[in-house]
């Protein structure tokens, strides 16, 4: 029955235009605001479940297609369409969107209908990125989602919250031009800017190496890899608790999905041929980083460098393919490490949400986000200290937890590979368990630290709701992550079998 | 002969004319010191002129006056363009002069004049007709800036504007007397023509040079812009806001039709030079931007930097390249029109809110034009999805696509130098706390002009086909 709604342009559009409506609506009537700004997250977040329940799992086809022309004079359309690899992430953002909206609640003070408009336009932006089929669509999505984001930081950040936005600002920008040019350059050989014709497009390995450079400057800038990463830390610290989640749940799977949907599929030669310094970027994203988040003093930065190594999972496991493919002779073992990579990525928005959430949850009570500020947390709210748990077992990859699956599975496969690449990566078992175990030991753990400590008040229902959704989400995906991967199947075996075609001289 | 037809080719202009020298006449028997009259004949010209170009465009290139006066597409777009923008610069200037108390009639007469310099400029067809509209034209600008007596800073850059105006006007005609003395003509298209079977004469080169630098300078092109800056920051705003929109147009018609419908077989000569001039402007402009701190004169430098964008597209030298200047100077004039209407608006009596604090914290004092303001930063930093950003994809595609992949790599680096200048006014308006948490004063009519150009900017930047459409379908059928 609902399959003639437009419903991508229903996810892009009403968050945006709700969002201007409650801007409109402004901060005279507080409570008003905040209702109809979480309604308006709520009906997006169903509407998305049509997604997953008009779904067709069997292929790897663009679905619910809607296309107009939009400048028909170049060739640019309003052309919308979702596969395997974009439909979890769509989710992932509106579900994200509702519990970030609830966090703002009590928390934010200052000009609340404008932080409320702007994650909404964003959350619409960012159904727009991943649901674009059009490359200058895209863009003009991928771009315009840095101006709600440097609002955010901004305004509602901490105290270097200047310095952090504008740097976040500079270097995704910075990124993000040179795929433009890539574009531009892509349709100068081919007459289209329509991303499934791209994919089909020849080229030969020179051109498809400066392309991939180009692409590799915004989507390693975005998810973030080593070395290009520093901006990451700075804008966890200074954005405020729900900036945090939407970056780290959202806006870094945004380079992941620009790997799959760009990547690898226009340049495969050039992948195939930059593999290599893609694992050892990857490697020591999960191997380096997890060394420096050892070592944080701040919680949120701690997360933060946790989300740069968790990452690292997911681009090793899009590019260690080529080499699995190498070693073994089937596609199989390929794309399951494809698979592994992209539940990573769901698998990390809800747990880094969570985590930030929980860094919110103290912060707002103690305002503190220095680890040795606190103590004993656990003495005063013991219902907060049970999720946090829960929380911090996912991130350092306790099975039965949705970290466990993507981390396992990008393990597995890379060891068809090689022995060595697996056995860096699983390093990251003994690493992630020691930073956010060490961590939540010195925070939750122990006496009571101080006074503050002691006047803790436990987590409200409000609070609850919004942790036991991620926890429920964070154990079914643990246990049972089998959905998930029948939706990304179709797809992303196509998207292997392609890629092992090389593009040269087609 | 005169025929009527010919004279039809231009009844814009004579009209204009005719107009302008009314106005004048009226003024001076006008008591009334806010010049209501004067004022509203002064847009009420504008708005029949706008229609007279409009009614009369004809549907094919008509030449008048023995092939000195042409009548285009291309001319009819950026004549429409120049009334716009004027209609608009005199919206905002009559409120600013009326509020410090320097309204005089010669304002609007002088503007007049200008523009109509503008219209013969644009329409333009020999080196004679080039040369006139373009110092009726500067005349009337550099009249304008020194218009306020009293202020040294006026006076100095009015001093400036015209001993450097003269000198690049100077360089103009002996580039013209040059290419005349090769050619035997003073008609773009027999040069064109005669150019072709002498290609190779040194002296042509040397008059493109020349010719080359009187349009650096008038469009402000490093490293002939050193008059930018203090002419922008020493001008009363009004006059800034005037000589940094609508003349840009003119002075990109001027460039049209001096290097491509003149001097187009030289093409692989004045393709490098503008190479080299827009690498330094998009480089110098974006660069020194960054350390001013008052906002006309980082305007001025931000100025710079997108005529060196302006001019990639020139130098990809295919008439979609060219097409792309024109979309893209079109956006520049409205965006820079919008932005030092933000400067007259956040002055007071007596006070010009010239420097980048004076932005402070603006987004509590006046959330809705902080909003503007937001809009045409972004916009001018080429952030989707505002206009800004078309004009800028538009000429890097054509970049791309007459071969210059690593110009354009260039151009999006410097880009993104820029941002962060253009980003730090957010940061000003938004971020920061306000002095005074005083709302801005603004007028029915300045709220209303002010909103229409910011919001243009959100909704042709959403809807970009039709303006991209216009620029492209002029510029291929015309060349």
């Amino acid at each position: 029955m609902f399959t003639e709604l437009p419903i991508l342009s229903l996810l892009i559009w009403g968050p945006i235009l709700g969002g201007i409506w409650v801007l409109y609506a402004g901060d005279r009537q507080e409570e008003t605001v905040k209702t109809l700004a979480l309604m308006i997250s709520v009906v997006t977040f169903l509407l998305s479940i049509l997604l997953y329940k008009n779904f067709d799992i069997t292929t790897h086809e663009m679905q619910f297609v809607e296309f107009s022309y939009w400048i028909e004079t170049f060739n640019i359309n309003y052309y919308l369409g979702i596969d395997g690899i974009a439909m979890p992430l769509i989710i992932l953002t509106t579900f994200m969107t509702v519990l970030v909206i609830l966090a703002a609640w009590e928390v934010i003070e200052k000009r609340i209908s404008q932080y409320l408009a702007a994650f909404l336009i964003m959350e619409g932006l960012m159904n727009g990125v991943f649901s674009s089929v059009d490359a200058i669509l895209f863009y003009v999505f991928w771009e315009a989602m840095l101006i709600p984001m440097f609002l955010i930081i901004g305004i509602w950040g901490g105290p270097k919250r200047v310095y952090a936005t504008i740097k976040f600002f500079l270097y995704t920008f910075l990124g993000s031009v040179f795929m433009l040019v890539a574009f531009l350059y892509l349709y100068s050989q081919s007459g289209t800017f329509n991303i499934l014709e791209l994919h089909n497009l020849s080229l030969d390995l020179g051109a498809q190496k400066l392309i991939f450079i180009a692409f590799f400057l915004a989507f390693a800038v975005k998810i973030p890899m080593w070395p290009v990463h520093t901006w990451l830390p700075d804008a966890h610290v200074e954005a405020p608790t729900g900036g945090s989640v939407i970056l780290a749940a959202i806006m870094l799977k945004l380079g992941g999905y620009g790997f799959l949907r760009f990547s690898l599929p226009i340049t495969p030669d050039a992948s195939m041929y930059f593999d290599s310094a893609m694992i050892v970027l990857s490697l020591i994203a999960i191997v380096y980083i997890g060394f420096v988040a050892l070592v944080q003093q701040d919680m949120k930065k701690l997360i933060a460098y946790s989300s740069i190594s968790h990452m690292g999972f997911a681009t090793l496991g899009f590019f260690v393919g080529f080499s699995i493919y190498a070693a073994t002779g089937s596609t199989e073992g390929a794309v399951f490490a494809l698979e592994g990579g992209m539940i990573q990525m769901v698998s990390h928005g809800f747990i880094s949400g969570a985590l930030f959430l929980c860094v919110g949850v103290m912060y707002e009570r103690v305002h503190s986000r220095e680890i040795k500020d606190y103590g004993g947390v656990v003495n005063t709210m013991p219902h907060f200290a049970a999720f946090m748990m829960l929380f911090a077992m996912a991130n350092s990859g306790l099975p039965g937890t949705s970290g466990f699956v993507g981390e396992f599975v990008v393990i597995l496969s890379s060891y068809q590979a090689n022995f060595w690449i697996a056995f860096l990566a699983a390093l990251t078992l003994i690493l992630g368990a020691a930073y956010t175990l060490w961590m939540y030991k010195r925070v939750i753990f122990g006496d009571v630290a101080n006074d503050n400590i002691a006047e803790l008040k436990d987590i409200n229902s409000r609070e609850a709701f919004i942790l036991s959704m991620l926890a429920i989400a964070v154990l079914i995906f643990g246990v049972y992550p089998g959905p998930l991967f029948d939706a990304m199947h179709p797809t992303l075996e196509h998207l292997f079998e392609h890629i092992m075609q090389s593009k040269v001289g087609l | 002969m005169l025929t009527i037809t010919e004279t039809m080719t231009c009844a814009p202009e004579i009209f204009m004319l005719t107009m302008a020298s009314l106005i004048l006449v009226v003024d001076t028997f006008s008591n009334d010191p806010s010049r209501k009259l004067t004022y509203t004949l002064s847009q009420l010209t504008l708005i029949l002129t706008a229609v007279l170009v409009i009614q009369l465009s004809p549907e094919q290139t008509v030449y008048a006056f023995g092939n000195s006066y042409i009548n285009d597409g291309m001319a009819t777009v950026l004549k429409t363009g120049v009334f716009t923008i004027g209609f608009f610069a005199f919206l905002y200037s009559h409120e600013h002069l009326k509020e410090h108390g320097w309204l005089k009639g010669e304002y609007f007469v002088l503007g007049l004049f200008a523009i109509l310099g503008e219209m013969i400029l644009i329409s333009a067809y020999s080196l004679l007709t080039v040369y006139l509209g373009l110092e009726l034209l500067s005349l009337s600008l550099y009249a304008m800036v020194a218009m306020h007596k009293k202020s040294t800073a006026a006076s100095e850059a009015a001093m400036k504007y015209f001993v450097l105006g003269a000198m690049a006007s100077g360089m103009l005609l002996y580039g013209m007397s040059m290419i005349y003395g090769v050619t035997g003509s003073l008609e773009l298209a027999t040069i064109a023509t005669n150019i072709e079977s002498d290609a190779s004469n040194i002296l042509l080169v040397f008059g493109l040079v020349f010719i080359l630098v009187g349009i650096a300078f008038k469009l402000g092109a490093v490293p002939f812009h050193m008059w930018v800056p203090d002419v922008y920051q020493g001008s009363p705003t009004c006059v800034t806001l005037f000589i940094a929109s609508a003349p840009k147009l003119a002075a990109f018609a001027m460039a049209i039709r001096l290097l491509v419908d003149g001097l187009h077989p030289l093409v692989s000569d004045w393709q490098g030079m503008l190479v080299i001039l827009s690498l330094l402007s998009m480089a110098l402009g974006n660069i020194v931007a960054i350390s001013q701190t008052n906002i006309k004169r980082m305007l001025a430098y931000s100025a710079i930097a997108h005529i060196g964008f302006l001019l990639l597209g020139l130098l990809s030298g295919t008439p979609s390249g060219y097409a792309g200047s024109m979309f893209y100077v079109i956006t520049y004039a409205l965006m820079s029109m919008g932005a030092f209407a933000m400067v007259i608006l956040l002055g007071r009596k007596d006070f010009e809110a010239d420097k980048l604090e004076h932005f402070k914290g603006l987004a509590e004092r006046s959330p809705w034009f902080a909003f503007i303001m937001l809009i045409l930063m972004f916009s001018m930093a080429g952030v989707p999805p505002f206009l800004g950003f078309w004009a800028k994809w538009f000429v890097l595609k054509e970049l791309v696509d007459a071969g210059f992949v690593w110009l354009a790599a260039a151009a999006v680096f410097f880009s993104i130098i820029g941002a962060y200048y253009y980003i730090r006014v957010i940061k000003l308006m938004y971020f920061d706390k306000a002095d005074s948490m005083t709302a801005l004063k603004a007028s029915k009519q300045m709220r209303f002009a002010l909103s229409i150009n910011g919001l243009a900017l959100l909704i042709l930047g959403l809807m970009p086909g039709a303006l991209l459409a216009i620029c492209i379908s002029v510029m291929t059928t015309a060349t």
